[in-house]
Formats: structure tokens, C-alpha cells, sequence
């Protein structure tokens, strides 16, 4: 089976997110990537390094550079005519790729697999995480998307693919590109995080959050995530939301703090290998996943915390 | 300018869904049902903009068991003008409903179709943009902010790295993000007014889509359970505990 992975990059580097696809795409066969955007041929040069990719499809055109699925799904679809299998990590770009590049194909997706077990059998998560499905696909060609957290990350470097150019049809003329905003934050990314620290609502407002949550965060070289409450009520941007429908992270060690750990939040964060809840209600359902469990009031416990790490 | 809202009966978002022994599913016998979240949120704008005389009529569509006419009376009661049901006894799949969906818009040529961005139980996030596609309309997904300038509509969306803000042209395909907006509540008259608005009942059939699955559910299962953890008397403890793991 021949699998086309989409590849996340910033035109220069490729993120990690694809890195972690490529694993998932390996076990299901040869494996290329598609390089798409304006300038990016330097991404396609790091992207040809990924050890175990057998090709490189660059796409450089102006129209691919903000991934509209409006220009990009049609130029997928060209190449899905000698491709089995195409992937996406299921970050929001993927998300929103995917199922219209299935659709044009005719086929029904298959949404944040957590495993391969065999050439069209898959396990994917349910109603929050709260159930895992095993599904086969009937269609002849299979479109997914990845949970990165679920499979570990292929090598960067020690590939050496070839890079071959493709046309693709450029803008289809639906939509623009208008701008974006996008937080800056200098700390590491939250999907690939080794350590995380997580504010709730307990947090009371933007400027307790930075106060306590921030230098442990810092003493940890942690990033840093929150609850739906805590970007509801203004604390945080809504890309720190780690749950159902945020991001979701499976860090070494998650520490919550003044989080309840309501189903949706525990969606975002349950496979994480440890962890940590600190929270002065005994009964806050958190405790029944957290590992180490701290009973306190946080505005005292966590800043007693930083100062003796 | 007419706004069609799909709406998805599932299982309520407060209730933990519980895996059936035989491994076929999720037991949702005598489990409280309501109007998908994102769906809510996708009434509400619907609302929102004919409110400010952008739209002047609101179809609501839903695909599933006759039960699902209750999720359609609650549309109706928050502000929705009609509702339309394509009832069938069997789960369908994004690509069935959206191949559904396609015909409906061909009946009803709405200029603005607005969906949620992924529904509780399956967690697919898939029939807006498949929609979109067997349209050939743009498509503006994960939407925190939805402004109809014209013949184009102007989406915020939510991204990895924050917001993005994209230019549609009208027809166009939005689905919600949650911080789009709060839904209303529906009064008590107004839930009363809902039950003498039209609501046709119809089948896939009707409009010659196969619903036939691609995907074939061998099984489903609970997800691995944590061991249970300890917890720690002091600040002092979580320290030592955090050294062990190693990060600190």
C-alpha cells in the first residue's frame, strides 16, 4: 500500500505533528508526503530527512500557503490517484482537510485512529474517550486522521527521499486568506510537551493564573494548558484548552491545578503518563485519575511548590 | 437569505456513557438525549443573524430515529422557522449525511449552511467540510466568529496556534466552534409556539442517497483504566514524588 501523509511546516522546518503520522503511515506501507505552500521548499528538504519516507511531493504554489481545504483538498485528491492511503495528523489544518479530500473521493474518513491493527482495521476513540471502536473500511481508499500522542515520532533525520515537484490546480477561488493572530508564547508546544501545567477556574482571573501557574511552569520548563472554564472566563487564550474539544496531550507528567477533571477536560489529557492533581476539594473526580493526588488550597500549596523545586 | 441548520440527537454531554458487556456499543437505553452542543451553538448564530436581518427564514434538518423530532422542537423553540426530519432507524455516517444534506440544499438553496464542528458520540468532526466538498462550496470550519458581509461571509476560526480569519464566498458552509456564542434558552411560550410549526418527516430514500456504512464497527470497548494513585499529605511529598519522576 502507497500512503500520502500531509506534512505541518512553517515553510523551513517540519513540526512535529507529521513526524508522529509518519509512524502511523509506516505501518500500512511505502511512505510519501505531500510538502504544500508558498517558499517551502526548505520544508520539503527537511521533510525528504524524515528517516523512512520513500518520496516528497512539493506543491509550491502561492494559492497552497494558508492550507485553504478549498485549494488544497483538489491537488490531494490528483495525487490520491496513485496513492492507497492518504493521513493527516488530526490537528485543526488536518481536521479540516481531511474530510473534504474523503468526500471527493467518495469515502468515509477515519478520525483520530489510535492504532493500526491491520491493513483497514483501526481502533478510534468514542464519545469523549469514553469508549474505543474497532473499525474496518470497506472503501478502496482509506483518508485518516492521526492522534499524534498515540504514535511515537519518526526519526527526523537519516531519510534521504527524493523531491519531486507537482502542479495542482492553484486556487479554486472560493476563499481567502484574510490574517491571523496567533498567541505567542515562548514556552514549549503544548502537544509535544514532556511536562504540562494545567489551570482551572479555581484560578479566579488572568492575573492569579500568571502568578501561580506560570513560574511553576517555568521551573518545570513545562508548557501550559487550562480547562474549558478557565479560557471560558477570559484567563487564558482558547488555544491553551486542553479536552474534548481543544487539544489533545499525552505528556510524561500532567499536572492539574484547580481542575474538577469533568469527562470533557479528562478527553484532552487521560493518557498522560503521570498524573499530578492539586485541588482542595477531596472529591473532585480528578483525584479518581490522577496518580499523585495533593489536597490543598492551591494559592498557598503551588507557590510553596515553586519555591522548593 | 435562507440559513439551514442540521442538528444531531445524542446522548447528553453530562452523561458518562457506558460500554454494553457484548462489546456491540454504547448502552443508550434510558440514557438522557439533547441536541448536540455544537449544534446549539449553530441554532443560536443561525438566530443571531436573522436577528439582524441578514436571513430571513431558518430551516432546521436532522437525520435520525423519530425521537430526533424532539431535538427539532427544541430548534423550532429557540428560533428555528421549520424543520425538516429524515428519519431512519439506523446510524448513519458524515459522508451519508452530508450526501443527505447536499440534496436538501438542492431543494432549499440556502445561502448559508451552519453546522457544529464535531458531534459528542462519534467525534468524527467530518460532515461540515464533506459537505462542503460534494457542493463545491468554500467552507469555514471550528468558527468563533461568523460576520456576513455582502455576497461573502468573513469567518474567525479557531486554530492550533490561535485564530484565523478567512474570506468565503456566499454559498458557504460554517460550522461552530464553542466560543462562537451562548445559546438561549427556550421559554416556556416559546416551546409552545414550536409544537404548531411544520415539521415534514421524510426518508433517505426520498431523495435516492444509499446509506449503506463504509465503516464496519468490529467492536467496542472501554478504554484502558488507570491504576489508582495515592495522595500525598504535604507540598513536601508532591516535591520528593516529582523528583522521582524526574522532572524536577
Amino acid at each position: 500500500m502507497k500512503t500520502l501523509v500531509w506534512v505541518e511546516h512553517d515553510n523551513a522546518s517540519v513540526k512535529d505533528a507529521t513526524l508522529h503520522t509518519v509512524t502511523a503511515a509506516a505501518k500500512l506501507g511505502e511512505v510519501h508526503l505531500l510538502v504544500a505552500g508558498a517558499n517551502c521548499r526548505a520544508a520539503a528538504e527537511a521533510a525528504a530527512k524524515i528517516a523512512g519516507v520513500a518520496k516528497v511531493h512539493l506543491a509550491d504554489n502561492a494559492a497552497y500557503e494558508h492550507a485553504l481545504a478549498e485549494n488544497i483538498a483538489p491537488l490531494i485528491v490528483d495525487l490520491m490517484g496513485h496513492h492507497d492511503a492518504f493521513l493527516a495528523p488530526a490537528t485543526t489544518t488536518g481536521k479540516n482537510v481531511a474530510p473534504r479530500v474523503a468526500a471527493l473521493l467518495d469515502v468515509m474518513q477515519l478520525s483520530d485512529i489510535l492504532s493500526v491493527e491491520g491493513e483497514k482495521t483501526f481502533t478510534r476513540p468514542i464519545y469523549a474517550g469514553n469508549a474505543i471502536a474497532t473499525v474496518e473500511s470497506s472503501d478502496a481508499k482509506l483518508v485518516i486522521t492521526v492522534r499524534g500522542t498515540a504514535f511515537e515520532k519518526a526519526a527526523a533525520e537519516g531519510g534521504s527521499a527524493a523531491i519531486e515537484d507537482v502542479a495542482g490546480a492553484g486556487d479554486a477561488g472560493l476563499s481567502s486568506f484574510v490574517g491571523a493572530e496567533l498567541a505567542k508564547s515562548e514556552r514549549p508546544e503544548l502537544t509535544s510537551a514532556k511536562v504540562i501545567v494545567s489551570g482551572g477556574r479555581a484560578l479566579k482571573d488572568s492575573e492569579t493564573f500568571e502568578q501561580v501557574i506560570m513560574p511553576l511552569a517555568d521551573k518545570l520548563g513545562a508548557a501550559v494548558g487550562a480547562s474549558r472554564a478557565a479560557v471560558d472566563a477570559g484567563y487564558v487564550p482558547n488555544d491553551y484548552q486542553v479536552g474534548q474539544t481543544g487539544k489533545i496531550v499525552a505528556p510524561e507528567v500532567y499536572i492539574a491545578v484547580g481542575i474538577s477533571g469533568a469527562i470533557q477536560h479528562l478527553a484532552g489529557m487521560k493518557d498522560s503518563k503521570t498524573i499530578i492533581a492539586i485541588n482542595k476539594d477531596e472529591d473532585a473526580p480528578i483525584f479518581q485519575v490522577a496518580d499523585v493526588g495533593l489536597v490543598a488550597d492551591l494559592f498557598t500549596a503551588v507557590p510553596e511548590l515553586t519555591g522548593k523545586l | 437569505m435562507k440559513i439551514l441548520v442540521p442538528v444531531k440527537r445524542v446522548i447528553d454531554y453530562n452523561v458518562k456513557p457506558r460500554v454494553k458487556a457484548d462489546g456491540t456499543g454504547v448502552d443508550l437505553a434510558n440514557v438522557k438525549m439533547s441536541m448536540n452542543p455544537f449544534d446549539e451553538i449553530a441554532v443560536e448564530e443561525a438566530i443571531r443573524i436573522k436577528e439582524a436581518g441578514k436571513a430571513e427564514e431558518i430551516v432546521a434538518v436532522s437525520v435520525g430515529p423519530a425521537k430526533a423530532q424532539d431535538t427539532l422542537r427544541t430548534a423550532l423553540a429557540m428560533g428555528a422557522d421549520r424543520a425538516i426530519l429524515i428519519e431512519t432507524d439506523t446510524e448513519v455516517e458524515p459522508l451519508a449525511v452530508a450526501k443527505i444534506l447536499k440534496a436538501i440544499v438542492a431543494e432549499e438553496n440556502p445561502g448559508l449552511v451552519i453546522l457544529g464542528k464535531q458531534a459528542i458520540d462519534d467525534d468524527s468532526n467530518q460532515t461540515g467540510q464533506m459537505l462542503a466538498a460534494l457542493l463545491g462550496r468554500p467552507q469555514g470550519t471550528f468558527a468563533s466568529k461568523v460576520e456576513i458581509e455582502g455576497d461573502h461571509v468573513a469567518v474567525t476560526r479557531e486554530v492550533d496556534g490561535g485564530l484565523e480569519t478567512v474570506k468565503l464566498s456566499l454559498p458557504a458552509i460554517v460550522t461552530t466552534d464553542l466560543r462562537l456564542n451562548e445559546p438561549r434558552y427556550a421559554s416556556l411560550p416559546n416551546i409552545m409556539k414550536a409544537k404548531k410549526k411544520q415539521l415534514d418527516v421524510k426518508t433517505a430514500a426520498d431523495y435516492g442517497v444509499d446509506i449503506a456504512p463504509r465503516l464496519k464497527t468490529l467492536k467496542v470497548s472501554e478504554p484502558p483504566v488507570r491504576v489508582a494513585g495515592v495522595k500525598v499529605a504535604d507540598v513536601d511529598a508532591l516535591v520528593t514524588k516529582l523528583k522521582e519522576l524526574g522532572v524536577a
